[in-house]
């Protein structure tokens, strides 16, 4: 198995309602990984700065204040311009559908809708982790298509 | 490979830093710290206490007062894994404000850290990665240990200076679990003075330790929360002496760690096991042969 995954868990921008990020936050400890959780309304700057002391592999996103087509390509502007262009992001929360695309083609790898059984989140982080050039700044374009 | 990651985090690369601390917690890069005379140094400084008695916001405060005046400090935050999954939800960064604070924050370096399924060799981990960050720059290295067991107790004796925090009275006198840390303590925090029971702690602290010890602890009643007595504390603490008694106590905690890991990390000890389970093997012999051969 080797060393667990550090992964952040993180709420990004306005947004009070984490009890999605603390149910993935559990699932992925009960999975044998390490999870940083940072608590609610972080700046993106303030994401980014967890991430790199904290030396993490993975970063999710979680958001259903309606903001993430403004925040996570920001977040991924910022970690690839901040030299951390191998951290493999993944999102979730209120996302539709139309707008999912576009947040691939920024460097997210996976977001995740309300249902998505939590094995699905798993699943991404074991196929995520053993893939070449899937971090935010990697020149990959593969990206996991979620149940949900 | 990190020859270069060392001189980088020299140079003040956070993301270097936190690579080669990775490192460390794998096993696969051993820090020669060059000053390794346990006895001399005063960089590290272990908090511990029972949970709920106010460890992050105390820790928190100090980082704040000390990145204030312009040193540069570390906390390395030490969290249980899950036994059974051996994974861990670190969430000690949620309760610390000075990190969020533009003016001081690149002052001042945060790791959470899970203890791992091999709590054996965390205290010597913890010890590792706080040499580094001392020899990288940061001045003085907070651990905020869980408080409770024999693998804490550790990871508080490996840090140069120890801080027991405790809260107010909860009906209790010294229990057995305490004791051992007291007599590892450098100082003893009563914390929560805001409320009631703290202040007769505290008295009731100072009379049991003056009874038991010859050289005392120094001793502060604080509250974190309305933040009185904090700023003297955080001014104290910096430059906190020890005691010979508490010096010795680390020692022999440190010198246990060490055995601890050299058993845990004997290529033979699944065998051992066995030939003790098979009967065919004293626990003595087992023991010397461990000893012996690593």
């Amino acid at each position: 198995m080797g060393s667990p995954v550090r992964v952040v868990v993180a709420k990004p921008g306005l947004d009070g309602h984490d009890r999605g990020a603390k149910v993935v936050a559990r699932a992925l400890r009960d999975a044998g990984h390490e999870v940083i959780y940072t608590g609610l309304r972080r700046t993106a700057q303030q994401i980014i700065d967890t991430v790199r002391d904290e030396d993490a592999a993975f970063l999710g996103l979680s958001s259903l204040s309606g903001a993430h087509n403004h925040l996570f390509p920001r977040i991924c502007q910022l970690l690839v311009e901040q030299n951390m262009g191998d951290v493999i992001v993944f999102g979730g929360g209120i996302i539709p559908q139309d707008d999912r695309e576009e947040l691939f083609s920024h460097g997210i790898r996976a977001i995740f809708g309300p249902g998505t059984p939590t094995s699905d989140i798993l699943q991404f982080i074991d196929e995520a982790r053993t893939r070449p050039e899937v971090g935010v700044g990697g020149s990959s374009d593969w990206f996991w298509t979620s149940s949900a | 490979m990190t020859r270069q990651e060392l001189l980088l985090a020299r140079q003040g690369s956070r993301r270097d830093l936190a690579r080669l601390l990775s490192l460390i917690e794998d096993g696969s890069y051993l820090f020669d710290d060059t000053s390794r005379i346990d006895a001399l140094r005063d960089m590290s400084i272990a908090i511990t206490g029972s949970p709920g008695v106010g460890k992050s916001v105390l820790c928190d405060q100090l980082l704040n007062h000390w990145a204030s005046s312009g040193y540069n400090v570390a906390l390395l935050a030490v969290d249980p894994s899950s036994p059974r999954s051996g994974g861990a939800l670190l969430g000690d960064r949620i309760r610390l404000k000075s990190i969020d604070d533009d003016a001081i924050k690149d002052r001042i370096y945060v790791r959470s850290i899970a203890t791992r399924k091999s709590t054996g060799s965390v205290p010597l981990i913890v010890r590792d990665m706080a040499a580094l960050l001392h020899d990288v720059g940061y001045q003085r290295v907070l651990i905020e240990t869980v408080g409770s067991g024999q693998s804490e107790l550790r990871c508080a004796a490996v840090a140069d200076r120890i801080v027991l925090v405790e809260g107010p009275a909860r009906g209790d006198s010294i229990q057995a679990e305490k004791a051992g840390l007291l007599e590892l303590a450098d100082a003893v925090i009563v914390n929560k003075a805001d409320i009631e029971g703290a202040r007769k702690h505290f008295d009731e602290l100072k009379e049991s330790l003056a009874l038991e010890q010859d050289e005392l602890p120094q001793m502060f009643l604080v509250s974190a929360l309305e933040q009185t007595g904090t700023k003297e504390l955080a001014d104290q603490l910096f430059n906190l002496t020890s005691t010979q008694r508490a010096k010795k106590s680390r020692i022999y905690q440190h010198l246990l760690a060490s055995h601890e890991q050299r058993l845990t990390q004997h290529p033979g000890l699944n065998e051992v096991l066995d030939l003790i389970l098979e009967g065919t093997l004293h626990i003595d012999d087992a023991l010397s042969h461990l000893n012996g051969s690593s």
